[in-house]
């Protein structure tokens, strides 16, 4: 992923006429001969070229932008692709403190002329709108205190509703999305804990399958499991470009807690190529500098 | 328009050595302290509690909440808090009583800027280490269970609420409990619009709108139509009318408001006007006024508070108190043209001793 632009300098400043006719003739990946005599470039090769180059530009850009309208920007772009990126949503929503969220929010009015919710609730007509729209509308509380008795008897409401209810209806369940976007974060890590006791496998197991719910509950209580499995699918060998995409977005978001999580720099080492990799290799470092 | 007197002068040590002598020793000198905190703002306050505390080692309030009773004590402490604090207690008052003041967790929602509506969410945390929409989803529920008990004991529904619950396990019959889950599960199905309540009260709460002057008329058109659809057909789309209240901007509100009196000749409130009925309408009832026109809502409520046999003290005080820095002024002149009499007169009226007087300072009287 990226780019190395210092081979491809020296191979293009050093290349010759006879060099160049070659590479013409011999990439039948990259070239296709055309009828009016010249070879042509291979339209798919040059989209695979600029999201390289792209790369390096993008997280250029995400890194010098105030983290509130970055948020605010990764959260229009998420509404207006549709519902495969609805997870970036989610991630906006649930990965990051109240207070940068109700930044995002403020950003958000600012370049945008509208309410994230206003937006969500205009371009998303699916039954993801509920529980979008509470995510975004949270404002947890970040104390610490926890009612345990509380936290088990709603692990056992999301239990049964996971289990016993319509599993097509969960997105509507008024319970669940109400514990899920309005209870604080340590609470709803208690009630993972109560839930992975109580019924012998973890939420999020129980959620496998069910998209946004699953990225909710993981963003909420094992965020490092949700950036984890993210970045694992950006570096697979046969990674589409949302999910290259998203190695961008976390690592820059994401620097402090990927340290902390330890997250092993080397993986992304042999994956990466030229500025993008030097980049992305820097932010994991400063993320070390506190 | 604000209705408190501030003088051009203020001297917050001065002030706080007043309201020491007036709690030193027998008694109370009531009247010092409603001529010191009945002219100050809140900034002021604010410094005079700081000052108080400086000189004194002690939190004026709570000083103040030991000399001072009844319904002059709730006032003078629902005044002398920070305003964003003020609706946090507020708020939380009407959420844990037994059956909770849905209207007041809409009016807090509906009739502050959205920045003050944020701070109040911050003062809710910092005071009560729940969110605010946290609790108000936790206990409008229990208010959704009792009035789900109240609707199966009447015929036709006549249910055996009181099956045990499988599973042997002990039951606490709490607000989560099994058995009260179950009951309220097979409500929901018998009253669907107190589910809708319990979303609209923590959709308001958690609403951040945005605060331009923007308005697209072609928005205001369509969703004009749409909630007159809900009203003429009584068939309440709950969740779209949700969704149009607790997302736009007041503005944009505005306009589809407007809208709606254009294309149908009354205003969208006197459409809702009539069966007192269900949870749901009351609450869009007092939503839609306090979002369309929020001084004649006020006005509204005063007229209520005191027109009943006993005053509504809860009412007349959280009116004034909230609204003194704010619009009082033009609510009064509202109140007038309504009732003919001056807001001043009904209060004094309807109420006595140094409650009565300090609601009267705070309406702008002269000493």
């Amino acid at each position: 992923i990226g780019v190395d632009e210092k081979s491809l300098i020296s191979i293009l400043t050093n290349s010759n006429e006879e060099h160049k006719r070659s590479l013409w003739k011999g990439s039948s990946k990259l070239f296709i001969e055309d009828e009016n005599g010249f070879e042509r470039w291979d339209q798919s090769s040059i989209k695979i070229l600029k999201h390289q180059f792209n790369r390096f530009r993008d997280a250029v850009v995400l890194s010098l932008l105030h983290p509130w309208e970055r948020d605010a920007r990764l959260i229009e772009k998420a509404i207006r692709k549709g519902p495969k990126h609805y997870n970036v949503i989610v991630e906006m929503a649930c990965t990051r403190s109240s207070d940068q969220l109700l930044g995002a929010r403020k950003a958000y009015h600012s370049l945008f002329h509208h309410s994230i919710e206003e937006h969500l609730v205009t371009h998303i007509k699916g039954r993801e709108r509920k529980l979008l729209v509470a995510l975004v509308s949270a404002y947890r509380y970040e104390g610490p205190g926890v009612n345990e008795d509380v936290a088990k008897s709603e692990a056992q409401i999301l239990y049964e509703a996971i289990n016993n209810g319509d599993k097509n209806k969960l997105l509507d369940h008024e319970d669940a999305i109400m514990i899920l976007a309005t209870r604080s974060k340590q609470h709803l890590q208690a009630l993972y804990r109560h839930y992975n006791q109580s019924y012998d496998k973890t939420l999020a197991q129980d959620l496998e399958g069910e998209g946004i719910l699953k990225d909710t509950v993981e963003c909420l209580c094992t965020p490092q499991t949700y950036f984890t499995r993210v970045l694992e699918a950006a570096v697979k060998e046969d990674a589409d470009e949302e999910s290259k995409r998203a190695l961008t977005r976390v690592i820059v978001t994401q620097k402090e807690q990927l340290v902390k999580e330890g997250f092993v720099p080397n993986k992304i080492q042999d994956i990466l190529l030229g500025l993008y990799k030097d980049f992305m290799l820097a932010s994991i470092a400063s993320g070390d500098v506190k | 328009m604000a209705t408190i007197d501030v003088p051009e002068q203020v001297s917050v040590l001065a002030d706080a050595e007043a309201l020491r002598k007036a709690c030193k020793g027998w008694g109370t000198d009531e009247k010092a302290i409603i001529s010191v905190l009945g002219h100050r703002n809140a900034v002021q306050r604010k410094q005079i509690r700081l000052a108080y505390e400086d000189l004194y080692q002690e939190d004026l309030i709570k000083r103040l909440e030991s000399e001072l009773s009844g319904d002059f004590e709730k006032a003078v402490y629902r005044w002398i808090l920070d305003p964003a604090d003020r609706d946090a207690v507020l708020a939380n008052v009407a959420i844990k009583k037994l059956s909770p003041d849905h209207h007041v967790i809409v009016e807090i929602s509906c009739t502050r800027s959205p920045e003050e509506h944020l701070a109040v969410r911050r003062a809710y945390q910092a005071r009560f280490k729940h969110s605010l929409e946290e609790d108000v989803a936790a206990h409008t529920k229990g208010d959704t269970r009792k009035a789900c008990h109240r609707k199966l004991l009447q015929p036709p529904y006549s249910i055996d609420i009181t099956t045990s619950n499988r599973g042997g396990q002990s039951d606490s019959g709490g607000l989560r409990s099994s058995r009260h889950r179950k009951e309220v599960k097979g409500c929901r199905s018998l009253v669907p619009e107190m589910l809708s309540d319990d979303q609209l009260l923590v959709a308001l709460v958690s609403a951040f709108r945005y605060d331009g002057e923007e308005i697209n008329t072609r928005v205001a058109n369509s969703e004009a139509k749409i909630l007159h659809e809900a009203v003429k057909d009584k068939e309440f789309n709950h969740e779209e009318i949700i969704r149009i209240l607790s997302t736009r901007s007041k503005m944009q509100l505005m306009a589809t408001f407007n809208r709606y009196r254009d294309d149908h000749g009354t205003t969208i409130t006197k459409n809702l006007e009539g069966d007192s009925g269900d949870e749901f309408l009351k609450t869009l009832r007092t939503t839609i006024r306090c979002l369309n026109d929020p001084k004649k809502y006020f006005e509204k409520v005063l007229r209520n508070s005191i027109r009943r046999v006993g005053t509504d003290e809860d009412a007349l005080t959280r009116v004034i108190v909230t609204r003194a820095e704010k619009d009082l002024k033009d609510i009064k002149e509202l109140y007038y043209k309504r009732n003919s009499v001056p807001l001043d007169q009904a209060v004094a009226k309807d109420t006595a001793g140094d409650y009565k007087a300090l609601l009267l300072t705070l309406l702008g009287k002269e000493d």
